[in-house]
């Protein structure tokens, strides 16, 4: 739980696998290591988000309201990133994620996050990478949706 | 308001002015005879040819005779000075009485102003003018008879005393003052109109401050701080040049009344001198003649300063009451008037018949006329400048129409007194005040009317309800109790509470009071039943945290036999709240106390280097970041500004040796250590070795701590209600965890379970009532201001509510929500609601579309709905 076990945990993400060690530990001490239990919302659909997680231990499931009910669309774990969507683009939280196990995570304010960004463009790169990578996903799934019938379960992003 | 100073003076003072006078001549046999006194004593008592002397029958020898002269002159002066004693108490309490009543006329007609004239006048220049300008009034009041008889008895007194002496030495201490007289007074008058002209800049001043108190805002939003100063500084310049003729007039002034009153001795000792030389008069007399020429110069210039300030004074009041009477003053006797007995209930009709306002020469309304069945649901909608505000607030009773008349039941709205307007009738302004207070206060605003209850009398309110009467002040005691629980349906001041969670309710105001009960400190001692109850409440949350291992992660219970990890350093060593100064968070590591159990538990060293460590951390940490960045305000333990200071500092010291460290510095790293949360930092510092030191010295703490300190902290018990604490805290009575996710929600979700479960939850909002609101509800937000001020509305229980625009400071689900639950709880009677949101028009029984201070379109939604009309237009058009 303490500090230099957070930055080793950040270093071995890939995103912030080349940032400066001095950085990840600003990032981690800025940062809050929050814990959620199995079923508790990490964030949901449709609130204004001010901050991204980073799954430093367990898994959450990813959930979009669709007219039916609500669709889970993927599932994250260890070193993925949550949420980096609302706080780039400014537009409210664009799915639910809830806790699928005991999950840890740190919390990335928005404004650490753009820190973060800006100083690095590795790290800049390495979120477009990400972004764009899920892009491409969703297109494809589209593109299958209108050709065939619907699929509400997708695979792991 | 009386027109010149004097009448007013005559009107409301004459006896006592009477009384003064008396006492005032009075003293003037006196005075004679402290003159005459020192005269027999030289040319008698001291003449060497006579030995005996008779006095009242008996014979005295010159020793004697002396000495009682003497003990006589002591008499006198010692009378004389009692009666001039009483003499000015008396004028002090009469100045200070005449002082008391003219600022309450000034005020009474405040707030008889019509509303259009506060618009005009400067708030800062009103309290100028009530405050300071009338200041100097009040001691010309006291002195307005008393000085020119006293002083003008006491000239006179002497110059008879002169004369009798010797009529040319009289003639020769008088021969200037025609010269002063006729002088003097045209300097002065020159000298007073500079001082007018001070007066109306000073006015400005006020103005000018006031402005910038209240627009500072828009002023740092401009960068016009340059701009501002530059011109307050101009204000003052004017200030300074008028005051700088001033002094050149005024000193100018009293050199020649020096010179002339120096003159006098001049004539003295040339003609007095030849006099006694040619064995006319005694010396004796000279001596005397010299004597009460000193004396009577003092007289003399207070006469002219009395009629500097006459002067003076009567042009300041007469500037003064032209401002305090506008065209258009209320009537007093529409404010201070009972509801007569005929007093129409609304509920039958209202009917504006040509219905004209004008202000300013503008038209603002312009023969509005409709008829009304009562009750009904009213939605007044038109653009800004179509008049929708103005017969609002005239339908409220606060505007006076121009021409034309609003019936309500038959009877004239304007004719009627503000104990039926403002009883009967509601209204809400777009930016509401609160005024300063408790929110309960404010709730209860709108029903004090007249004094209900009486204080127990007592002599001390005896004195005061006699002494306002005595300056013809209202005799009503502000302190009793005002509140009409008749008008809320309620017996007494117990049943108040459920009434004014009801109107919060409805205004969606209760669950941020019951928040605001729960940050709320009580002291056990004057609630007993609720600190007990909360202390019930603390056993069953310890109870829940303690059954179920998914809540007991949130909370971090306080325990004296074990470290909380949530809780700072400081925290968990004092194990209590400071209370005051002495403890608090940057004192804390510098106190002897603290200091010397440290030390004791052998702790000292170790934090020191703990200390040192979170030093380092932090340099490595926040180096490299901009001094601004807010980094340092969220995170850091140090401020930028000392960033070098402790860089300094850890190439200085040796953390392996922290004794040879300068105490200076030792307390700079401990203080850094008693700041460290274990849960929140997670620096791994605070060891489980260290933590359980922590916990023998906080066991030391408490139980060696002087006597001197104990009421500096008040120690966690779990037994004991702590004062120190809000309620919330309380309760919990530990730390919320830190990376706990939504633990602060899911605590204040038990805790509201834990209240609502032993029946405490009225009772905490109850503390929330008392939330002081602060100047103008500075410590509330404008959304809860507006709410506040509408359920004072609410609670009043108007038969028409008057809304102008009054939801847009909140959000836009709550407007919608606020309005149907007004509308429901007005069903049965009538509301006129100033709206801008077109589309709420549907839920109202009529809409009234003003246009150009004309009413546009009056009828049923559903018939003015279509395309062709001013509301389809309207409506369209949103």
């Amino acid at each position: 739980m303490t500090l230099q076990r957070d930055v080793d945990t950040l270093r071995n993400i890939p995103l912030f696998s080349k940032i400066d060690p001095s950085k990840l530990k600003l990032l981690a001490f800025t940062s809050e290591r929050l814990e959620f239990q199995p079923g508790e919302q990490v964030c949901r659909q449709g609130e204004r988000g001010d901050a991204a997680f980073i799954i430093l231990d367990g898994e959450a499931e990813v959930f979009v309201e669709a007219a039916q009910g609500p669709v889970r669309v993927a599932r994250l774990g260890r070193n993925d990133i949550i949420g980096e969507i609302a706080i780039l683009c400014d537009v409210p939280r664009t799915a639910t994620v809830i806790a699928a196990t005991p999950l840890v995570t740190l919390r990335i304010s928005k404004d650490a996050f753009f820190n973060l960004v800006t100083q690095f463009p590795e790290v800049a790169i390495g979120v477009m990478h990400e972004l764009a990578s899920r892009l491409h996903q969703t297109t494809q799934r589209l593109t299958e949706a209108s050709a065939g019938p619907h699929r509400p379960e997708g695979d792991p992003a | 308001m009386e027109p010149t100073i004097f009448r007013f003076i005559w009107k409301y003072s004459l006896r006592q002015q009477l009384v003064i006078l008396a006492l005032t001549v009075g003293s003037f046999p006196v005075l004679y005879a402290t003159l005459e006194l020192p005269k027999i004593i030289i040319n008698q008592a001291l003449a060497v040819d006579e030995a005996t002397f008779e006095l009242f029958g008996r014979e005295l020898g010159q020793l004697q005779y002396l000495l009682v002269l003497c003990g006589a002159f002591l008499g006198l002066v010692l009378i004389a000075g009692l009666l001039k004693y009483l003499l000015n108490v008396y004028a002090g309490i009469v100045a200070e009485r005449m002082l008391r009543r003219l600022r309450y006329q000034l005020y009474d007609h405040l707030l008889r102003f019509p509303l259009p004239y506060f618009r005009r006048t400067s708030q800062g220049e009103l309290v100028q003018m009530i405050n300071a300008e009338v200041e100097p009034l009040g001691g010309y009041v006291g002195s307005a008879l008393s000085v020119p008889a006293f002083q003008g008895g006491t000239l006179i007194t002497i110059l008879i005393f002169m004369f009798m002496q010797d009529w040319i030495l009289g003639l020769a201490a008088v021969a200037l003052y025609p010269v002063q007289a006729y002088v003097i007074p045209r300097l002065q008058r020159q000298v007073n109109e500079l001082g007018k002209r001070r007066v109306r800049q000073v006015r400005r001043n006020a103005e000018k401050i006031s402005e910038t108190a209240s627009g500072v805002v828009d002023i740092h939003a401009n960068d016009t701080s340059l701009y501002e100063r530059a011109r307050f500084s101009e204000h003052l310049s004017r200030i300074f040049f008028i005051r700088f003729d001033i002094y050149k007039k005024k000193f100018l002034i009293k050199f020649l009344n020096n010179f002339l009153a120096q003159l006098g001795p001049f004539f003295f000792f040339s003609i007095g001198g030849y006099l006694v030389l040619e064995g006319q008069i005694t010396l004796g007399a000279l001596v005397a003649v010299l004597n009460a020429h000193k004396d009577l110069s003092a007289p003399w210039k207070e006469l002219l300063t009395y009629y500097q300030m006459m002067y003076d004074v009567k042009i300041k009041y007469e500037q003064i009451v032209t401002q305090f009477m506008p065209a258009g003053l209320k009537p007093a006797e529409r404010q201070l008037a009972d509801p007569p007995a005929d007093a129409p209930e609304f509920g039958q009709e209202i009917v504006a018949q040509q219905v004209v306002l004008e202000e300013d020469g503008e038209l603002v309304l312009d023969g509005v006329s409709f008829v009304l069945r009562l009750p009904c649901h009213v939605a007044m909608l038109g653009n800004a400048g179509s008049g929708r505000g103005a017969l609002a607030q005239l339908l409220a009773g606060l505007l006076d129409p121009t021409g034309g008349r609003v019936l309500v039941d038959g009877k004239d709205l304007h004719t009627l007194p503000e104990s039926v307007l403002g009883r009967r009738i509601g209204y809400v302004a777009p930016v509401a005040h609160v005024f300063k207070g408790s929110i309960a206060d404010n709730l209860l605003y709108g029903l004090k009317h007249r004094p209900i209850r009486p204080r127990p009398a007592d002599p001390e309110l005896e004195r005061y309800l006699h002494e306002a009467l005595a300056s013809g002040n209202i005799a009503l005691d502000p302190f009793a109790d005002w509140i009409d629980d008749a008008a809320i349906g309620v017996t007494g001041p117990d049943e108040r509470l459920p009434a004014m969670m009801r109107v919060l309710r409805l205004v969606q105001l209760d669950h941020d009071v019951y928040l605001l009960g729960l940050r709320g400190t009580i002291r056990a001692a004057e609630k007993p039943d609720l600190a007990n109850g909360l202390l019930r409440a603390r056993q069953l949350m310890l109870q829940r945290l303690s059954a179920d291992p998914d809540l007991a992660r949130l909370v971090e219970p306080f325990d004296p036999d074990r470290y909380n990890t949530n809780a700072s350093l400081a925290e968990n060593l004092l194990f209590g709240t400071p209370v005051g100064d002495t403890f608090g968070p940057d004192r804390v590591a510098e106190h002897p106390y603290v200091l010397k159990t440290i030390r004791a538990t052998g702790l000292f060293e170790d934090l020191v280097r703990i200390g040192y460590r979170v030093a380092a951390t932090m340099l490595e940490l926040f180096a490299d970041l901009p001094p601004e960045h807010e980094y340092f305000r969220q995170f850091a333990f140090i401020d930028p500004e000392e960033l070098p200071r402790y860089r300094a500092l850890i190439q200085r010291v040796d953390p392996e040796h922290p004794e040879t460290i300068e105490e200076e510095d030792q307390r700079r790293l401990l203080a850094l250590a008693f700041r460290l949360i274990p849960a929140r930092h997670r620096l791994g510092l605070l060891t489980p070795e260290i933590q359980e030191r922590v916990l023998a010295a906080r066991r030391r703490f408490r139980a060696d701590l002087p006597a001197e300190l104990r009421g500096t902290i008040t120690f966690f018990d779990r037994d004991s209600y702590n004062d120190a604490l809000s309620i919330q805290e309380n309760v919990i009575f530990g730390k919320v965890a830190y990376g706990q996710a939504n633990a602060a929600v899911r605590v204040a979700e038990l805790i509201g379970e834990i209240l609502d479960e032993l029946d405490l939850t009225l009772r905490v909002s109850a503390v929330g009532l008392d939330f002081e609101c602060g100047v103008g509800g500075s410590r509330l937000n404008l959304s809860q201001r507006q709410k506040l001020a509408i359920a004072r509305e609410l609670l009043k229980h108007p038969r028409l509510l008057i809304l102008h625009n009054a939801t847009d400071a909140l959000d836009a689900a709550e407007q919608a929500a606020l309005r149907d639950a007004i509308l429901e709880e007005f069903r049965g009677r009538t509301v006129f609601w100033v709206l801008n949101q077109h589309e709420w028009a549907s839920r109202f029984d009529k809409v009234l579309v003003m246009d150009g201070g004309h009413v546009a379109a009056f009828g049923r939604f559903d018939q003015l709905r279509n395309g062709g009309t001013p509301f389809g237009k309207l409506l369209a058009a949103t």
